[in-house]
């Protein structure tokens, strides 16, 4: 424990700017895969343990497409819409026959695709970590706000994941399509009963959840080795994030994701020897205080 | 959830579809990678990490021992049996390690193992050997205490690869130079959590503050082996300010931090020493590879600077089609001395190998005097090339290799197991 780095940091204009973008981008990272998995969990019910895979997947796509044609936005476009078609293949192949299963069954469908999506990158790109590279336009000087340090690649990372927030939480509440979806969350028998396609609108969800995993890998493709399996570790993070903020919540998710950056970010000054059980400690106060997480209620 | 399932397959038809297909995807990876020799074979296993952030290392061990292994085989075998090598995955899991290693020697009758883990997995495959008595050689661990602490001690089980406490005095003194140099007083480290980083980590400071004694360190990182991001350890360091900075992360980790770190501009902030990036694993996929890190040399083909070395790491890459690795070497000489060892014990017995094995010295392409050598005392590997020197993103990566010097690295290295009561 080093309180008074801790101290020292929160009296420090500059130590709190660098952490608390620190705290951010962790925190949107995870936000991007935790929101799909609190979507599609709000929506169909399902507790979607393969979707550390579509992460894994944005990363590869953005590594893959990055190295044919050099283009940044092209790589994240490539991460993002390949995520999509696959969760609309996986969903409607495989997940879509087992709703209304023990929730266990879907456990077990989802560790076994977890174990073959690791196996099918394994093959396609290797065993051996890769690395993307960071595009020429970001490697450059950081910025230097109030003394803090805030690298430009990360303010687009920010951006781009609270642009994300924004128009989902938007095109849920005022669209049409936004109102199906609830809808089909809280009734999917009525919505079915009206002639609308739940099918469609199952898939859609599914896709759209494996969009934002991925476009998270894809992001975090230019600062992270990539690795058969790297889906894992972000899974259970997000887990926590969804679990803390309220299964199905979308604000949840937000929230949640920001508390646990600013912990892991803050937590590393003051208790550099227990950052991960910090996380932990937080999820259990959290669930004892609040069993259904700080947005449980709030079902998308 | 009610809703009307459309016609078509059963969940039972696809249970059984995926049951079949999780089958088809498992059999190349869930059996063992088994190199088919003729009869009258002798089987060496080998548990390793062949999937997982460092499958990368786990595979240039397994390249480097078939590499040896073809070599051995056509002049002979092991006393005139051929080698059959069972290599396994451990997937970098401690207790998997320990399993693969017992079932290789139980069931598959090998009668050598070959423990190409990390320090994470050698340590329990270490306690297999301890139990069923089997000769081991350890080739990728370079935690210090499996081979200087007298409790770890077993007659069956030696080391190949480098030691941690040779790397930090080689190091310890050439960073000491450059500090007192630069005046670089400040300094932070940041290494994984588990044994081979903290133990390294400890022993490189002790050598740099014993060579440079007004050294101070203000701040250390621990992030745990494989950890994706490194976000607030970078940040952390940067709010310490230090003047420099060590790392004995490695592989992926060490290339995730490097990229990580590159944005926030780093390593034009301070001086930053890391032991495990002059190795091609981390040269050769960094893509944004600073210039000017200061690095112990692993596996670079122009370091020692002989033929003998340049053709070995010339033969991986034409075989390969890739560089080797520190891991690839530290195998190799596995090979190397069990075959020496095999020739004067004219025997493939395990005891006999191992009695041959204790002081053997042989020829050797890694030996910074063409010879590299198993000490008797400690049934550790001694005498190869070992130095600092500092990067450049291009070949031949590390242009000068400042080289260790064996004579200093065993006086320090008495004094320091006098110093944890090894001796």
């Amino acid at each position: 424990m080093d309180l008074d780095a801790l101290t020292g940091c929160l009296a420090s204009s500059a130590c709190l700017v660098t952490q608390t973008t620190s705290g951010f981008i962790i925190g949107m990272l995870l936000f991007l895969v935790a929101v799909g998995l609190t979507l599609i969990f709000g929506v169909l019910k399902v507790v979607n343990f393969s979707h550390g895979a579509f992460y894994m997947f944005g990363a590869y796509f953005a590594m893959t497409a990055y190295q044919f044609s050099g283009s940044f936005a092209l790589a994240m476009l490539c991460g993002a819409a390949g995520t999509a078609i696959l969760g609309l293949i996986f969903e409607r192949v495989f997940m879509s026959r087992v709703y209304g299963a023990d929730v266990l069954m879907q456990l077990l469908v989802c560790y076994a695709f977890v174990l073959i999506f690791d196996d099918v990158v394994r093959m396609i790109w290797g065993p051996e970590f890769k690395s993307m590279g960071m595009p020429a336009a970001f490697q450059v000087v950081p910025l230097f706000i109030a003394g803090g340090v805030v690298p430009p690649y990360y303010l687009l990372l920010i951006g781009v994941a609270l642009a994300a927030a924004m128009i989902l939480g938007l095109g849920l509440a005022r669209t049409r399509i936004g109102k199906v979806i609830r809808a089909a969350a809280h009734n999917p028998g009525m919505v079915s009963a009206l002639g609308i396609n739940t099918g469609l609108i199952y898939g859609g969800v599914f896709a759209l959840g494996g969009m934002l995993a991925g476009l998270a890998g894809a992001l975090a493709a230019p600062v992270r080795s990539l690795t058969p399996g790297m889906g894992f570790s972000v899974l259970i993070e997000s887990f926590i994030v969804t679990v803390i903020g309220g299964m199905g919540s979308i604000l949840g998710a937000l929230i949640g994701a920001l508390l646990i950056g600013m912990i892991r970010s803050f937590g590393s000054l003051g208790f550099p020897l227990f950052t991960e059980g910090l996380m932990y400690l937080f999820m259990v106060i959290v669930l004892v205080s609040r069993p259904t997480g700080l947005f449980g209620k709030e079902v998308a | 959830m009610t809703r009307t399932r459309k016609p078509g397959v059963s969940r039972r038809a696809t249970l059984a579809m995926m049951g079949a297909g999780a089958v088809s995807f498992a059999t190349p990876f869930g059996t063992p990678w088994v190199a088919r020799a003729q009869a009258k074979t002798i089987k060496v296993g080998m548990p390793t990490i062949l999937s997982g952030r460092v499958a990368q290392l786990g595979t240039s061990s397994r390249n480097a021992v078939m590499l040896e292994v073809e070599k051995v085989n056509a002049s002979g075998g092991l006393a005139g049996r051929q080698i059959e090598m069972v290599i396994r995955d451990s997937k970098g899991q401690p207790q998997e390690a320990a399993r693969v290693a017992r079932e290789l020697v139980n069931t598959d009758g090998c009668e050598i193992l070959i423990d190409a883990e990390a320090s994470s997995g050698a340590f329990a495959v270490h306690e297999v050997a301890r139990d069923l008595g089997v000769l081991c050689l350890h080739t990728n661990s370079e935690t210090s205490a499996l081979t200087a602490d007298p409790k770890q001690h077993i007659p069956n089980a030696f080391r190949t690869a480098r030691q941690g406490v040779h790397d930090s005095i080689v190091g310890g003194s050439y960073a000491a130079a450059i500090a007192k140099a630069k005046g670089l007083k400040k300094w932070a480290t940041c290494s994984p959590d588990y044994a081979y980083g903290r133990d390294t980590t400890g022993e490189y400071v002790t050598y740099l503050k014993r060579f440079a004694p007004d050294i101070e360190i203000i701040s250390e990182s621990w992030p745990k082996l494989f950890q994706p991001d490194y976000t607030e350890v970078v940040t952390k360091i940067l709010q310490a300010k230090p003047q420099a900075l060590y790392s004995c992360l490695w592989g992926g980790d060490l290339t995730s931090y490097i990229d990580q770190a590159n944005i926030y501009a780093l390593f034009s902030q301070m001086e930053v020493f890391a032991v495990n990036m002059a190795d091609y694993t981390a040269l050769t996929v960094v893509k944004n590879l600073p210039k000017g890190i200061h690095s112990g040399n692993r596996y670079i083909k122009t370091y020692p600077a002989t033929p003998e070395n340049a053709a070995w790491g010339d033969a991986y890459k034409a075989k390969y089609n890739e560089y080797p690795t520190n891991w690839s070497w530290e195998n190799a000489t596995a090979i190397m001395l069990l075959a020496e060892a095999s020739k004067k014990a004219n025997s493939a017995d395990g005891k006999k190998i191992a009695e041959a094995l204790r002081g053997l010295k042989i020829k050797s392409p890694f030996g910074a005097d063409g010879t590299v050598t198993m000490r008797a005392e400690d049934q550790t590997l001694v005498g190869y090339a070992i130095g600092w020197g500092t990067t450049i993103p291009q070949e031949p990566y590390v242009p000068k290799v400042e080289a260790g010097d064996w004579k200093t690295i065993f006086e320090l290295e008495a004094e320091w197991k006098k110093s944890k009561g090894y001796t």
